[in-house]
């Protein structure tokens, strides 16, 4: 089963939920596999450094067209809906512009003078790493600068394959890199805190998800820092909470180091099994 | 007219609590709420809405089942997987759709129509010391630089009117395309992080931005001592660059406490370390014209 570990917002918890889960799952001798689809600003690897295995480019196609075949008819022009295409038929100039494109293939359909032909543009790498003891990790990391992050995701997720465990810690946000994430898992589990700022962001994200018809649950990170309104609005809304982790200084600071608070605290290791167990359950009812 | 640009690499940093405690002290300023995404300035400063408008993300495709001859035509030619077969019908998700339009053209039985997305809006407002400007995406949108260009735009537009010198930017996460929206043609750059390893890599990289736009940037390290070593790191780092570390906010309840009641720690805990760390913050960029 795939579970996306997702918020409305960066900074909530999201990879320190994602990696201790792998962790305790992977103690248990579950056949499990964590992906980084944070493909912006992958961190996961600052927290299990592993050998790397193998490297998968991701690309998509760029239409290139030909001056000599091009009749200037300007079809292709008026197809492209994201403005990617500088079309002076008056000084016979035509380009594509590449980093306008979305690789859509609507100018290729439209060229009836076979002028155009596609040519791939890298996006980004997904890394297949292995550490510990067997522990697998995919992280896709997009190149600075590409339009948008989705196909690279969508590759990450593709090359985890079939395990009984898939983790995919998601990217921030509410819009299509998240969506492109929670749209692949069977259940989505939101970490947020319980702050106004958390709430209002969990509301959003809880939303969301919703509308894409996802099993989910919550998961309260930094517990005992704020008030109790974020308890009291799952409960209206019949949201499962599914752990409450409380915050706690001294395991801020072995984060902070990159270190793994499962793998050298047995409440740690107890709090993750227990959230594993709620989410199987939570998955099968 | 001076625009201040608070950012960080990625969420959770305190960009939000510390634009909000710098916007509600001294004199009245204008602040653009450039976090799109995820905005939540707005809960701290309460602005009052005076006008709303909606914004448009571009357009999705739908399907008129009444139309449809089932040939499948649109499926295959999709390239991002937004046409399922199911149940008999083709339909398309509004999710996956990225609005090229191709499907709509390709449709033997014109059967294919785009309708606009408008679910996203922006909003003027006043709050207790100057004027707002905000924004929300709808869920699963894209085109996030283009919402925060309009708030960058509608905020120097009224302050302009409103006669206000100052305009506060609340950018977004990351170092994509809203971050460098948010960023461009400001006069500083305020960067915030946290003392950890993946928010001094976070800071490297958006320094790295801010320096591409030749922008002058400063540091603050928020929560600094719950990890004081990455701290001392980062300020060591700081001067190495000869990048002013203007502050370093401890991290109190109080910072906390003062969100519950939805105010800045400014005005909540005036007396608390943090408050007296952001008042010395707060003088170093407004008053070193």
């Amino acid at each position: 089963m795939k579970i996306a570990i997702a918020s409305g917002k960066g900074g909530t918890g999201k990879t320190f939920v994602s990696t201790n889960l792998l962790w305790v799952a992977a103690q248990k001798g579950i056949d499990c596999l964590l992906a980084d689809c944070d493909a912006e600003e992958p961190n996961v690897a600052e927290f299990l450094a592993g050998e790397e295995d193998r490297v998968v480019e991701v690309y998509q196609l760029v239409p290139v067209i030909d001056p000599g075949k091009c009749t200037f008819f300007g079809k292709c022009y008026e197809y492209c809906s994201y403005n990617a295409i500088l079309y002076l038929p008056e000084r016979k100039m035509i380009q594509v512009l590449p980093d306008l494109c979305h690789d859509c293939g609507a100018c290729s359909y439209a060229c009836q003078a076979g002028a155009i032909t596609e040519h791939p543009k890298l996006l980004g790498r997904v890394k297949h790493a292995t550490y510990g003891a067997g522990q697998q990790l995919v992280e896709g990391r997009a190149e600075v600068g590409v339009y948008s992050p989705v196909p690279v995701i969508t590759r990450a997720i593709h090359e985890a394959g079939e395990r009984e465990l898939v983790l995919l810690d998601s990217p921030p946000g509410i819009s299509c890199p998240f969506i492109a994430t929670v749209d692949r898992a069977d259940y989505v589990v939101l970490v947020t805190e319980p702050t106004p700022f958390g709430l209002h962001d969990l509301q959003l994200s809880a939303a969301t998800v919703r509308q894409l018809g996802k099993p989910f649950g919550v998961v309260v990170n930094r517990a005992g820092l704020g008030n109790n309104e974020i308890y009291r609005w799952m409960e209206q809304e019949s949201i499962p909470l599914l752990l409450k982790i409380p915050f706690d200084r001294e395991v801020a600071r072995i984060y902070a180091e990159g270190g793994l608070p499962a793998a050298v605290d047995g409440s740690y290791r107890e709090m993750f099994s227990l959230l594993l167990t709620q989410i199987v359950e939570q998955h099968i009812s | 007219m001076r625009q201040i640009v608070i950012i960080s690499g990625k969420g959770g940093t305190g960009k939000t609590s510390l634009s909000a405690a710098l916007a509600t002290m001294g004199e009245q300023l204008m602040v653009a709420d450039c976090d799109v995404d995820a905005a939540n300035l707005h809960l701290l400063l309460e602005p009052t809405d005076h006008s709303t408008h909606p914004f448009s993300t571009g357009s999705k495709a739908v399907i008129d089942q009444q139309l449809c001859t089932q040939c499948g035509a649109c499926m295959d030619a999709c390239r991002f997987d937004a046409i399922r077969y199911h149940e008999d019908r083709y339909t398309i998700s509004e999710t996956s759709c990225d609005g090229c339009r191709l499907c709509m053209r390709i449709c033997p039985a014109d059967a294919i129509s785009m309708i606009e997305s408008n679910g996203s809006y922006w909003t003027t407002g006043t709050f207790r010391n100057g004027w707002m400007v905000n924004a929300r995406l709808a869920p699963g949108e894209e085109n996030s630089g283009k919402l925060v260009n309009v708030v960058r735009e509608q905020s120097r537009q009224l302050s302009e009117r409103m006669g206000l010198e100052t305009i506060l930017i609340d950018g977004p996460p990351g170092t994509g395309c809203p971050a460098i929206s948010a960023m461009s043609g400001t006069d500083l750059a305020l960067l915030v992080t946290e003392p950890s390893r993946s928010g001094f890599h976070d800071l490297r990289r958006v320094k790295q931005l801010a320096d591409g736009f030749g922008i002058p940037s400063v540091v603050v390290i928020n929560k600094y001592d719950l990890n004081e070593q990455v701290a001392s790191e980062i300020a060591t780092w700081c001067r190495n660059k000869n990048l002013p570390l203007i502050g370093r906010i401890p991290f109190e309840p109080a910072v906390v406490e003062s969100m519950l009641q939805c105010r800045t720690v400014v005005e909540w805990a005036p007396r608390s370390a943090a408050a007296g760390e952001i008042a010395a913050i707060h003088r170093h960029i407004f008053q070193s014209k």
